[in-house]
């Protein structure tokens, strides 16, 4: 840790506890580097996160619509595809080998770039301050670190996209030996290397975020805001970080070996394997699914590190305009930690069809059950919170519906997965990518989208265009059913994962039609979300101009901050707390903010 | 956790992001541990014996462990001199600590016992990879100790604050301590 650090930090503090003094110390000798570029405001740095991970998402997202313009027409060839992808796109048809690249890139950057760096990254950084009464993070430093990690992690993964060998190409897990080995395929050369270096920065960046996502929540909190005072959003990304930092560094474990595999012949994970071309290796009883337990002891966290901050957010929206307090905040917090712990015990059921034991498996198979029953308490809360509420339809109001409707949908698939005896017949087919897609992917994205609407007049002091973001949610929500609804029955027909071309198998040719549709509707929802940046990038300078200090007639912290709050959020003393977040439609008021002190004749919740 | 907010006084928020970030460092040589417990179960695990060095180095670190708590002790009591010289001990015993654990490799070495490379077995090999990564955490705090060391002996900024130094304390202490699971493991658990 440095001495700037330190002695930062240290001014930080005095700050907080002083109140009633003002805090112009920090608007002074602002440059455009300092403000713009390496910014230690959390709101900066938040914003910084959300671009970033908007850029990867287009990428990903374009990746999706390459590799299902190959799926759905596996004879068509597209010259303009040899124009924009040279050799990857031979006579305007992707080739194998692009196929794969395209298909590990889009999984490493939407699971860990966009939907963990982008989401948690971004409402972390913004609402924790901002809800929890605080001037800036524990560490304002570490958190800008945090961030220009995860920058050079991204500069690192896109120029893998441009070496000669092409990028990764062995799916997102990256498991041994494709992964191990520089003469299994063509992505396993300097793509894996610089995966490899792109995934350690990025595991770095989590770190340092979550490390001090959980300080500033533990510590920073202002006077009155007892844990059980804070909003539910707080609490999700509390225990996203916590999930983060705890898992993490089981994968960097992982990591750590297969580099040692890679480059200085080590037998970790490697055996006497034959390779077309090259003879039998020379290592000795190594075994691949020593890597798979090590990855997916994060890979499983790492799913509730996406949704979590997702749920949080949506309780919060959806409460604020169903203009009623959030159902059952308790079992909530209850519901959010029990996922939190129950995540780290089911990672096997990855790992169903490895040969593993089948009473271990059973075991497994009660863990990855009981989380039906959180996910049900919150879902049902979701529902009574709606339920006779006075529903404000905004756009953030309907993202967070939608993603209601997408967990379940999801969720209840997640049931048949989590049974071995049927996940023989279902792993890796298209039944698990419906799953995992519906269930975390676009339910995620969906909190994600909720929260930009909700929180962009706070972000950028202007709204988001209405009419805009209607036909993004219509258009997406239904895009997102037309894609994923149809992968079940074909996965369940046993058509598999990761296939180049189905039309050559007898058993899939039937689907040919169905891949065209899917892939067809997966251009539309993606130029749909090209509407949806226009509007962001449009509205940051044109749009409406926020005149409330509190549009939502929300009872959070961050809405009695000034409209264009500053570097330490509130002029003058920092707000005080005397009552919980969910202060709706009682005693007759349509909400009482946080800040307001508990009346003598006022009933209790 | 509940009241926390109420409390008089409250950990420095630096000090508890430490505490964290070592629960951090914990999960990652769980995992390496188990990995070789794991791997220990399979065919083709050689049995050797432990670099004799490596009693010397837990002695080491035991020791740099007491110097440091001493350390932090004159520096409350204003014995500037006397902190001076125990965090540069404390420093010094830190990199004997890592180069008696590389001539332990070393001496692995000499015996044909293959860390990396071909011919090697993952029993050395994990020893290498996890001893290694501890190595570079003990490094990691020797790093620490020549920022707090530096503004030791900075004659125009005096710092009064004993935050610095009793972080860099307790990460001394969880790195020793972190060892001290590391060998016991070696010998009678994995």
């Amino acid at each position: 840790m440095s001495n700037e650090a330190v002695v930062h930090a240290h001014g930080a503090v005095a700050a907080h506890e002083v109140h009633g003094d003002h805090h112009h110390e920090h608007h002074h000798h602002e440059t455009f580097i300092s403000k713009y570029v390496f910014s230690q405001d959390h709101k900066m740095i938040a914003k910084q996160f959300l671009i970033t991970g908007m850029v990867w998402a287009v990428l990903g997202g374009l990746m999706s619509v390459l590799f299902r313009l190959q799926l759905g027409y596996p004879d068509a060839t597209f010259p303009w595809l040899e124009d924009i992808l040279g050799k990857w796109a031979k006579g305007g048809r992707i080739t194998p080998e692009a196929y794969y690249a395209l298909v590990t890139t889009h999984g490493t950057v939407l699971v860990f770039f966009v939907l963990t760096a982008g989401l948690s990254g971004t409402f972390a950084n913004f609402l924790i301050p901002l809800q929890i009464g605080a001037r800036d993070m524990a560490s304002p430093f570490m958190n800008m670190l945090s961030y220009w990690f995860f920058f050079a992690a991204s500069i690192v993964m896109l120029s893998s996209m441009f070496v000669e060998t092409g990028p990764f190409s062995g799916g997102w897990t990256a498991y041994p030996p494709l992964s191990a080995l520089g003469d299994a395929s063509p992505g396993s050369k300097t793509g894996m290397d610089l995966w490899l270096i792109s995934m350690a920065l990025f595991v770095v960046s989590s770190l340092l975020g979550g490390l001090n996502y959980i300080a500033t929540v533990l510590n920073m909190r202002t006077k009155g805001m007892s844990m059980t005072r804070l909003p539910l959003t707080i609490w999700a990304l509390f225990f996203t970080a916590v999930l983060g930092v705890l898992s993490f560094p089981v994968l960097f474990s992982g990591f750590i070996l297969l580099i040692f595999d890679r480059n200085f012949g080590t037998s970790f994970y490697l055996s006497d394997i034959f390779i077309n071309g090259v003879g039998a290796l020379p290592n000795e009883g190594g075994s691949a699914i020593l890597y798979q337990h090590l990855f997916w002891f994060l890979g499983h966290p790492e799913v509730y590190i996406i949704l979590l901050p997702a749920m949080g957010m949506v309780s919060e929206i959806l409460s604020i305009n169903s203009r009623k307090p959030i159902f059952g905040y308790i079992a909530m917090i209850g519901s959010i930690f029990a996922i939190t712990v129950l995540a780290f015990l089911v990672w096997a059921h990855h790992m169903f069809v490895t040969g593993l034991n089948p009473f271990l498996g059973s075991i497994f198979v009660l863990l990855t059950l009981l989380i039906a029953v959180p996910s049900a308490i919150k879902v049902f809360n979701w529902l009574t919170t709606l339920w006779r509420g006075n529903i404000r339809f905004t756009p953030a109001m309907m993202f967070a519906i939608g993603f209601v409707s997408l967990f379940i949908s999801g969720g209840l698939t997640g049931i048949w997965l989590g049974n071995s005896a049927l996940d023989i017949h279902l792993h890796d087919t298209y039944f698990v990518i419906a799953h995992f897609h519906i269930v975390m992917g676009v339910a995620s994205m969906f909190g994600m989208f909720a929260g930009i609407y909700h929180w962009f007049p706070k972000m950028y002091a202007r709204y988001l265009n209405n009419t805009m973001g209607y036909i993004h949610f219509w258009v997406t929500i239904a895009g997102a059913y037309l894609i994923f609804w149809p992968m079940h029955y074909q996965g369940l027909a046993g058509m598999p994962r990761r296939y180049y071309d189905y039309s050559i198998w007898e058993s899939f040719k039937q689907f040919a039609e169905l891949n065209r549709f899917i892939s067809t509707v997966a251009m539309i929802v993606f130029a749909v979300q090209l509407l949806f940046l226009f509007n962001f990038f449009y509205s940051i300078f044109k749009g409406r101009k926020v005149t409330k200090q509190n549009p939502w007639d929300a009872t959070t912290l961050e809405w009695t901050a000034p409209i264009h709050p500053g570097h330490g959020n509130w002029e003058g003393e920092i707000p005080e707390v005397h009552r919980w977040a969910y202060d709706y439609g009682k005693d007759g008021k349509d909400f009482i903010p946080q800040t307001t002190p508990v009346g003598a004749d006022e009933s209790h919740h | 956790m509940t009241s926390s907010a109420d409390q008089p006084k409250r950990i420095h928020p630096h000090k508890f992001t430490l505490w964290v970030a070592m629960g951090s460092i914990v999960m990652a040589f769980a995992g390496l541990t188990s990995a070789y417990i794991v791997k220990k179960n399979q065919s083709s695990w050689l049995e050797f014996d432990l670099p004799v060095l490596f009693w010397y180095s837990t002695a080491v670190i035991i020791i740099s462990s007491i110097t440091i708590h001493l350390a932090v002790k004159s520096f409350k009591a204003r014995e500037m001199g006397r902190y001076r010289n125990l965090i540069t001990i404390t420093a010094i015993l830190g990199v004997l600590f890592i180069l008696l654990q590389y001539l332990g490799f070393r001496d692995l070495e000499a015996r044909n016992i293959a860390l990396v490379g071909a011919k090697s077995n993952s029993a050395a090999s994990f020893l290498l990879v996890i001893t290694g990564l501890h190595m570079l955490h003990v490094l990691g705090g020797v790093i620490a100790l020549l920022v707090i060391f530096a503004r030791a002996f900075n004659k125009r900024v005096k710092s009064y604050s004993s935050v610095p130094v009793e972080m860099a304390a307790t990460y001394w202490h969880f790195v020793d301590i972190l060892w001290i699971y590391l060998f016991v493991f070696y010998n009678w658990i994995g």
